[in-house]
């Protein structure tokens, strides 16, 4: 593993794989009456959140103080940066605090990355989604949820990783970071990417990506172990990306007629939050092949995993060194 | 220089054999192999050790920032850089604070070049009011004013109005001016970050299509035909731009063209770093385009080479990328890339650079005084660069005062070490004198 987190591109298939091993073992902990864990005692992880995005921070958080870690939110609403502060001097301010991890959520494509290989930091870099460019934690809860339906959880699971699976990705893929993250993530761990949207949607420059495309959602469908459908925003058609609503989602939303033309294993994957009506009707949504509320779950704990394998092996004053962890944690059998 | 004069001694005019080169009055008083002779005393002796003499570079697009920003750059300190580049002449552009659109502007801006004495500074004229693109500013009277525009330029702007654009045109032919256009469709290019194509795709950041610049080059240059005016395109950044002008050339229809050194080098793979050091407008391109662009200026489809010298404070580039200015600095380096890019892989002499790089700038911008051969009785406006000479860029060394550049760290061919204005020298060994 690399000292920081801003794209599922940092992450080898054996890198990914054992996020997954650990986050499954880290997953055991949910059963437990005191959910929490004792590794992170003393390290301080901040959630620099420059967009809302209430899902993603309390997943982080929950994340973070599950493991015992201090957690500082930083909402740049209300804050110095709305007074116009630079993220330099934004995370020169988080160094002096001590900061070992910063979980960044920003609006602008690649500023994970300047903070990552800036001097500016010294601690860990996690990226929480960066405008239209990647949403790595996404990526891997995603993988996750795809591990433990169609290969199996605990020790089934255990090792694996998505070779020969077709994931579908349908929707907004030009402004989607989930996608772009998917597609890297899913590709390195074997799996068969495929993407559907109006050609609008897609962006320039797509035949270099490890994937197919396809216009057609009802040829693709049949074809799919999972189908993830991704939010489209209803502005985009004011900026004409696609004529209406009721156009888009009948050419590309997904209903139980639909979903009826899937293989009976496939599941539906949403990350969040859904336009019931326009990409996904409330029958699909609400049926138990979509597992939308299972990737929230899932998402605290792939998030711990990462926080636990970028933070573990180092100790506080020396955070900067990469972490050792190798291996998946052995859960103590007592709780803490 | 107190004489007056100046012998420089066994320099290459555009790369020719070794002569002697005296300069007297601000003229070229003498060319030959003999030095000797009652009017070479008491002349300061440059020993040129076989240098490469042009005549002083001349710059069409340079952002001298002053009146407004003065934090990044003056008329003086960008004049500075200009004459540690090689230049004598530079095109100063109209979007300052306030717009160079009336000719009170361009006249503060031309006054402040004669007083820096550096380099001459032609400002450039805005062609509509604020660089809005509404209504024509007053032409003619920048044109009649002291400094005598020729150029107009809504630069950073695109003149997007087709009517506006049409009319810009005719106008101007009253005195014989070029309007120079940044090409630009602004639907097509909202919210622009980068090239659009694989790169873009990948990293997520808005795409600034070819079709964008291409469309715009394709209507003006139809426009220019129509109206039988002279339109020039500012810095052309993709081979299908390239196509084009060479078509509307081939038309012999009154079009100019200049590239930048920037875009003769650098591809959108840099700006997989995220560093907006490489962020400008028109951006980085790929290779087929750095390619198409290199053979366009050898052949002439491209007339010449201008820096698109954009000074921005540190902090404006110290940041997210979307969140950074764009442009970098060039006036310093330019000569260097054009050796790196062009001379060294043998597409231009050093005849073809004094083309490109002082003959035609000065016949587009028609200024009289440069860009003029070197040979006894022109100006003595000449830069004499030693080419064998290879150093890295350090950014600490610009008389800029911005230090934006894309070249920090890379070893370039190539350098100054006189430049001549008037037969003054506004460089000695490299430095501003």
């Amino acid at each position: 593993m690399k000292r920081h987190l801003v794209s599922a591109a940092d992450l080898s298939r054996d890198d990914a794989v054992l996020i997954l091993d650990t986050a499954e073992e880290l997953a055991r902990l949910a059963d437990r009456p005191v959910k929490k864990l004792p590794t992170l005692r003393g390290r301080t992880v901040v959630n620099l959140f420059f967009e809302d995005s209430t899902r993603t921070r309390i997943s982080f958080e929950a994340a973070a103080k599950r493991l015992s870690a201090d957690v500082i939110n930083f909402s740049a609403k209300g804050s110095s940066v709305s007074k116009g502060e630079s993220l330099k001097d934004t995370a020169l301010t988080l160094q002096a605090m001590g900061a070992d991890a910063v979980v960044i959520r920003h609006h602008a494509s690649g500023a994970p990355h300047r903070l990552a290989r800036s001097e500016w930091l010294s601690g860990s870099v996690v990226n929480a989604g960066d405008g239209t460019h990647e949403h790595p934690t996404q990526a891997l809860l995603d993988a996750f949820t795809l591990r433990r339906r169609l290969v199996g959880t605990g020790l089934r699971g255990a090792g694996a990783d998505l070779a020969g699976r077709r994931v579908t990705v349908v929707g907004d893929i030009l402004h989607s970071r989930v996608a772009r993250s998917g597609v890297r993530l899913l590709h390195t761990l074997g799996a068969e990417v495929t993407l559907v949207a109006p050609p609008t949607l897609i962006p320039v420059g797509v035949g270099s990506w490890p994937c197919a495309v396809s216009y057609d959602l009802d040829a693709v469908l049949p074809k799919s172990d999972a189908v993830m459908m991704l939010r489209v925003q209803r502005e985009r058609m004011n900026a004409a990306f696609f004529p209406t609503e009721r156009e888009y989602s009948r050419r590309y939303g997904l209903n139980g007629d639909r979903m009826a033309r899937m293989p009976e294993h496939a599941v539906v994957m949403h990350p969040g939050p859904m336009n019931r009506g326009m990409e996904i009707t409330a029958e699909v949504a609400d049926s138990p092949r979509c597992t939308a509320v299972e990737q929230v779950t899932n998402g605290v704990s792939i998030r711990m995993a990462v926080l636990y394998l970028l933070l573990g092996g180092a100790s506080p004053d020396s955070a900067s060194t990469v972490p050792a962890a190798t291996t998946a944690p052995a859960l103590p059998e007592e709780n803490q | 220089m107190t004489t007056g004069k100046t012998l420089i001694r066994g320099a290459r005019p555009l790369g020719a054999d070794p002569v002697d080169v005296l300069l007297a009055d601000g003229r070229i008083a003498a060319v030959g192999t003999d030095p000797t002779g009652p009017d070479a005393s008491g002349a300061e002796i440059v020993e040129a050790n076989g240098a490469v003499l042009l005549p002083g570079l001349v710059d069409l697009h340079t952002h001298l920032r002053e009146p407004g920003r003065e934090d990044s750059e003056t008329v003086l300190t960008g004049t500075r850089a200009a004459a540690r580049g090689g230049f004598t002449a530079v095109h100063a552009m109209a979007n300052t604070f306030p717009v160079a659109d009336t000719a009170g502007v361009v006249e503060q801006v031309w006054r402040l070049g004669r007083s820096s004495g550096y380099c001459d500074v032609q400002p450039v004229g805005a062609v509509t009011v604020g660089l809005e693109g509404k209504q024509l500013a007053e032409l003619g009277a920048m044109h009649e004013s002291a400094a005598g525009v020729r150029v107009f330029s809504d630069d950073g702007k695109c003149v997007d109005d087709a009517v506006i654009m049409r009319r810009a045109l005719e106008y101007v032919k009253a005195f014989d001016g070029v309007i120079a256009q940044h090409a630009q469709e602004p639907r097509l290019t909202e919210g622009a970050q980068m090239n659009e194509g694989t790169v873009s795709a990948e990293l997520g950041l808005g795409g600034w299509p070819a079709v964008a610049e291409e469309s715009i080059i394709a209507r003006d240059v139809l426009l220019a035909a129509h109206v039988d005016s002279r339109v020039h395109i500012c810095h052309l950044s993709t081979a299908g731009s390239v196509e084009i002008v060479r078509w509307a050339k081939s038309k012999g229809w009154r079009v100019t063209a200049e590239v930048t050194p920037h875009h003769l080098l650098f591809t959108d793979e840099l700006v997989r770093s995220y560093d907006p050091v490489y962020k400008v407008n028109p951006p980085l391109r790929t290779e087929r385009d750095v390619r198409a662009l290199r053979e366009a200026l050898a052949d002439g489809t491209i007339d010449c080479v201008a820096t698109d010298h954009a000074p921005h404070p540190h902090e404006d580039k110290d940041c997210e990328w979307p969140a950074a200015a764009m442009g970098m600095v060039g006036l310093e380096t330019a000569l260097s890339v054009v050796q790196h890019t062009m001379v060294d892989t043998g597409l231009l002499d050093w005849a073809g650079v004094a083309e490109r790089m002082s003959h035609r700038p000065a016949e587009i911008g028609r200024l009289t005084g440069h860009g003029r051969p070197v040979a006894p009785g022109e100006p003595a406006n000449l830069v004499l660069f030693d080419p064998d000479h290879r150093a890295v860029v350090d950014p600490a060394s610009f008389a800029s005062r911005s230090r934006n550049t894309p070249y920090r760290e890379m070893e370039l061919p190539g350098r100054v070490r006189y430049t001549f204005l008037r037969g003054r020298a506004t460089v000695v060994e490299g430095e501003p004198a």
